[in-house]
């Protein structure tokens, strides 16, 4: 009798603590879906757009579901729109972009390992102090090196170049990719390089056959945080170049806010996500990487 | 490299080994020069500039504060700053109490989990020119939010931030909360994913709810996220200039201009580079009085904690 009295207790409590926990994960479950389609609408607008014909949106609005389907919005986007005089579409700024971002990312982040591992294994005395003030690289503001920039790259010869434009991303990216590389190189056991040491092997021999086969975690990360830094760079991109030579981020401001009052919301549509496509399949792709770098850059 | 190297290794093992100590400073030096270059000697020129009286060219004819003082009184300035007070407080409130909510529905041990990380995320993959130029789509009165509310029915809703002069400021709030808020979620869950478990499950058994919890337990022991979210956020606000080109293109009139912008305008447009570099300094000044309090913080815990172990 009483342990019929206690199992009803406890069968009630069950369910009322099921229910609870029914509505906690219904009430989780919602506010993540209301969020997340904050966040995705903008995306889906866009995509949607690119493949509807104008007339429709100007008639239902931006935001709808499509009711027609064409391609032209794409070719003609990357291929014949006018933007600022130039009627070549996207195409060439989104190469001057590809130029200026691939090798400013491979040189930045080949240089950055090769300092990390000197700052982390061959440590001399003062390299505390250089680090450091390596690491000031990281918070200058970009206002405060337009002007030298400027007068540098034209007295070099390099003003509204692309190659000027990745020496410039070069050199800012070196205290990021010094300090994502040095950090990760520290929890190498010294152990290890001093052994390789005794063994007889030098500075790149230690470097080639020890730390860089360590390394690929931290070569994605750094390589993802450069790529899609100096891809979405618009302020150098702007200032120290023109007209054609603009990256793929200058371009879409000029084609956005320049010139003539008719939206042709289709077109644009396609031209934003021709420049917004790189980053967007490196973060779909390298996510995780993503994430780690994010959280490191801002912690550390 | 290796041609120095080969060529001590003919040398004598003296020569040698001097040789390989000094490989590590050779090798360091170029990235060192071009590092201190950008940092001091281009920072350094920039302040100078901003002492001179230079227009149009650089000239190097000292003036002292004269330019600090024409910006000072400058209305376009006054708005500027105002405008990036504003910003700032409502962008790193904004950002960080919905980058916390996300953080802790995230980490109720839902399903999919980086299914949503994923959505809440990819804003920040994306450059601060494409969320501003589809975000002044989505303002646009007849065209975005507005337009699409009022045809499902409500006619009298108003949403058009971006065309006025009092409300554009907070149209740039809302998008850069949304660009950022996944940014201090990821930070926020890193935390709440490193807090000792045992001290969780103690405060469960307890009694104590969630909300509890939360509150009394896990945020304390995370405080010092909150300051770094908070430092990295501030510092972001500061740089504002790409998602308010693109947005709002400092309009209407110059009712959403930023300091960042305005260093750019009087550089670059007007040819009065000393008082452009007088105002970019002010940025540099304000990221320093973010940064080095910050700096000398984190200095000081972790010699308390290593004191302490």
């Amino acid at each position: 009798m009483a342990d019929a009295v206690l199992e009803q207790t406890v069968d009630h409590e069950a369910a009322v603590a099921g229910r609870r926990r029914f509505w906690s994960r219904v009430l989780i479950y919602g506010l993540l879906a209301i969020f997340s389609l904050v966040y995705i609408v903008p995306l889906f607008v866009v995509v949607f757009n690119s493949f509807r014909d104008l007339p429709e949106i100007s008639r239902n609005g931006l935001i709808a579901i499509p009711q027609s389907f064409r391609l032209d919005a794409w070719p003609q986007a990357w291929d014949t729109y006018c933007i600022g005089g130039a009627c070549e579409g996207m195409k060439r700024y989104f190469f001057n972009s590809l130029m200026m971002t691939i090798p400013a990312t491979i040189i930045s982040t080949a240089l950055g390992m090769i300092n990390g591992y000197i700052l982390s294994k061959w440590r001399f005395r003062g390299s505390e102090v250089l680090f450091t003030c390596m690491l000031l690289g990281v918070f200058m503001p970009g206002q405060i090196s337009l002007l030298p920039w400027a007068f540098l790259l034209g007295k070099i010869g390099l003003n509204n170049s692309v190659y000027g434009l990745i020496l410039v991303h070069v050199i800012q990216g070196l205290s990021f990719t010094t300090l994502f590389c040095r950090n990760y190189y520290v929890n190498i056991p010294d152990d290890l390089i001093k052994a390789a040491r005794i063994d007889g092997a030098g500075f790149w021999r230690i470097f080639w056959k020890i730390v860089l086969p360590l390394s690929p975690p931290i070569l994605i990360v750094t390589v993802i945080w450069q790529f899609t830094g100096i891809w979405n760079e618009y302020l150098f991109g702007v200032v120290l170049n023109s007209g054609a030579q603009q990256p793929i981020t200058a371009a879409l401001v000029a084609l956005s806010t320049g010139g003539t009052n008719v939206r042709v919301f289709d077109v644009m549509s396609a031209a934003v996500l021709i420049g917004a496509l790189p980053p967007l399949l490196v973060y779909f792709f390298g996510g995780k990487y993503f994430v780690r770098g994010l959280t490191q850059g801002a912690i550390k | 490299m290796s041609i120095v190297g080969a060529a001590a290794q003919v040398g004598a093992p003296g020569w040698r080994d001097r040789l390989g100590k000094a490989v590590p400073i050779i090798v360091l030096a170029p990235s060192l020069v071009a590092s201190f270059i950008y940092v001091f000697v281009f920072a350094g020129w920039t302040i100078y500039i901003s002492l001179s009286n230079s227009s149009l060219l650089p000239t190097y004819d000292f003036v002292g504060f004269e330019h600090y003082e024409a910006l000072w009184a400058n209305r376009r300035w006054n708005i500027a700053y105002t405008n990036l007070f504003i910003f700032s407080v409502f962008y790193v409130i904004g950002a960080m109490a919905v980058g916390l909510l996300l953080a802790i529905l995230i980490d109720q041990r839902i399903r999919a989990e980086s299914f949503w990380r994923t959505i809440f995320l990819y804003p920040l993959a994306v450059s601060f020119i494409v969320t501003g130029t589809v975000w002044s789509w989505l303002y646009n009165p007849t065209a975005g939010i507005e337009f699409l509310v009022r045809n499902l029915g409500w006619s009298n809703f108003e949403f058009a931030l971006t065309t006025d002069r009092k409300l554009a400021i907070y149209a740039i709030v809302l998008t850069g909360i949304w660009q950022s808020s996944g940014f201090a979620m990821a930070l926020f869950l890193a935390g709440l994913r490193s807090v000792d478990q045992d001290i969780v499950k103690a405060a469960q058994i307890d009694g104590a709810s969630t909300f509890r919890t939360y509150r009394k337990v896990i945020l304390p022991t995370i405080a010092p996220i909150f300051l770094a979210v908070m430092v990295v956020l501030l510092q972001f606000a500061i740089k504002t200039f790409d998602l308010a080109v693109a947005l709002t293109n400092s309009g209407p009139g110059i009712s959403t201009t930023f300091p960042a912008i305005y260093v750019y305008d009087l550089m670059f447009q007007r040819g009065q580079i000393a008082e452009g570099a007088a105002a970019a300094v002010m940025i540099l000044l304000a990221l320093a009085a973010v940064l080095v309090p910050y700096a000398l913080y984190v200095v000081w815990r972790r010699r308390k904690e290593s004191g302490n172990g």
